[in-house]
């Protein structure tokens, strides 16, 4: 799915915790997450830091799409 | 001759541990089969025995893989083997990664064969695909009756010390042989026989590779319009879609105009095969729709696509994702969209 969006020449960020896989699948632009089944949160911490968390890893892949890169890049 | 001895590597499932919820056992070795090993023992039954399984939870190797790796290597060299089997492991991407993975350390570490079996799309063979024979075998467990006797003929063929082992995928390395034609006559032998539209071995045959340029960065975040899209199937409390939790035929289009927030009233996952607990209890989690409202609120990004993607990447045919991601890209463009943020789990 995200070599067929960038095919058509749209940015994409692939936020994701196993981050071999998602290089060989082949995305250019990658920001490694937390866990397989909470990529985005953290259930041991309270509500205001999860929510923290979040924000940096969205505020590091929006970074990221605004990084140029010539090849794959794990950021 | 006596028998080889074979150590035999399986994820928590195969070992009748338990499935997703048990994903993270740590590693652990038992004497003898466990699980498909009986099948194999009955195949090589007169020159091969499973001496001992090691196992380990496939969430905890892919989340602990330095530590996974390091236990694993040490049981499996503690029963000495002469052949490693991993799996087989069908489409499952994180077993098939962590077999691999473990292929590797053996053929690294211990040098001696590794044979495994996955279905072709396993992102555990592109990965390891050098460190093993890896036999193709069917997507899901079902195809186990096929699987067992394809990777137990390679067993065989390894411990009779064939010259050329045949049925499985190909390693992706090059071997150096001597031959008693030179290249170029080989070449234009080689040649002759393509156009004559006779069979020829190719010595060298062309990678495929499937690569997308990466493209042009977005020049101001704060001016851009972001879409979200994501695999690890988040969608509106309910499922409306019936979007399945593996190898889904379809994806989902939602809308984010009324949301401000996930919440379990609002929203859920329809991912199988990773524990939904956490998903359900908070799917921003997975889709982060409350920071990225928070973000347009205050000018961190331009604007927002008015529709979120879900589909479930569990087991998902390569060329089913390759369609959504084309159909989604172009409903982005109609919208004028810039950047697009994925999120798997």
């Amino acid at each position: 799915m995200v070599k067929a969006i960038e095919a058509t020449g749209l940015p994409i960020v692939h936020m994701c915790t196993i981050v071999p896989i998602s290089k060989t699948v082949g995305a250019n632009r990658i920001v490694p997450t937390v866990a397989i089944p909470y990529p985005l949160g953290n259930p041991e911490l309270d509500p205001k830091d999860e929510k923290e968390l979040r924000r940096k890893l969205v505020r590091k892949a929006l970074k990221a799409l605004e990084t140029p890169v010539t090849e794959q890049t794990v950021f | 001759m006596s028998k080889k001895r074979i150590v035999h590597y399986i994820n928590q499932f195969f070992a009748g541990i338990g499935g997703e919820e048990k994903a993270d056992v740590e590693p652990e070795k038992r004497d003898g089969i466990v699980g498909p090993g009986m099948a194999f023992n009955a195949q090589l039954k007169d020159v091969a025995e499973i001496v001992g399984t090691v196992i380990c939870g496939d969430s905890y190797f892919s989340e602990h893989e330095a530590d996974a790796s390091d236990a694993v290597l040490e049981m499996i060299k503690s029963y000495d083997p002469d052949i490693v089997i991993v799996g087989p492991s069908f489409n499952a991407g994180r077993y098939g990664v962590a077999a691999g993975a473990v292929a590797k350390l053996v053929d690294e570490n211990l040098h001696i064969p590794v044979v495994g079996g996955m279905y072709p799309e396993n992102p555990g063979f592109e990965l390891y695909k050098q460190h093993g024979y890896f036999v193709e075998v069917g997507n899901s467990a079902a195809t186990m009756r096929k699987a067992i006797p394809a990777m137990s003929d390679v067993v065989k063929q390894i411990i009779d010390g064939k010259d050329k082992i045949t049925g499985y995928m190909p390693k992706g390395l090059r071997v150096n042989v001597f031959k008693k034609e030179r290249g170029s006559k080989r070449a234009v032998e080689m040649l002759l026989d393509k156009i004559n539209g006779k069979e020829y071995d190719t010595e060298y045959p062309m990678p495929t590779f499937d690569r997308v340029d990466p493209a042009p960065a977005v020049k101001d975040i704060t001016k851009a319009r972001i879409a979200l899209v994501s695999s690890g199937g988040p969608v509106p409390k309910g499922n409306p879609d019936h979007i399945e939790s593996s190898s889904a035929s379809k994806y989902g289009k939602y809308s984010l105009k009324d949301i401000d927030d996930l919440t379990p009233e609002n929203s859920q996952t329809a991912h199988g095969g990773y524990d939904p607990v956490y998903a359900n209890e908070d799917l921003d989690r997975v889709l982060p729709v409350d920071v990225i409202k928070e973000m347009l609120a205050n000018g961190e990004i331009g604007s927002l696509h008015d529709y979120w993607y879900a589909t479930v990447g569990n087991g998902t045919s390569v060329a089913n994702a390759k369609k959504f991601g084309t159909e989604i890209a172009k409903q982005l463009k109609e919208d004028g969209v810039d950047a697009v943020i994925l999120t798997s789990t």
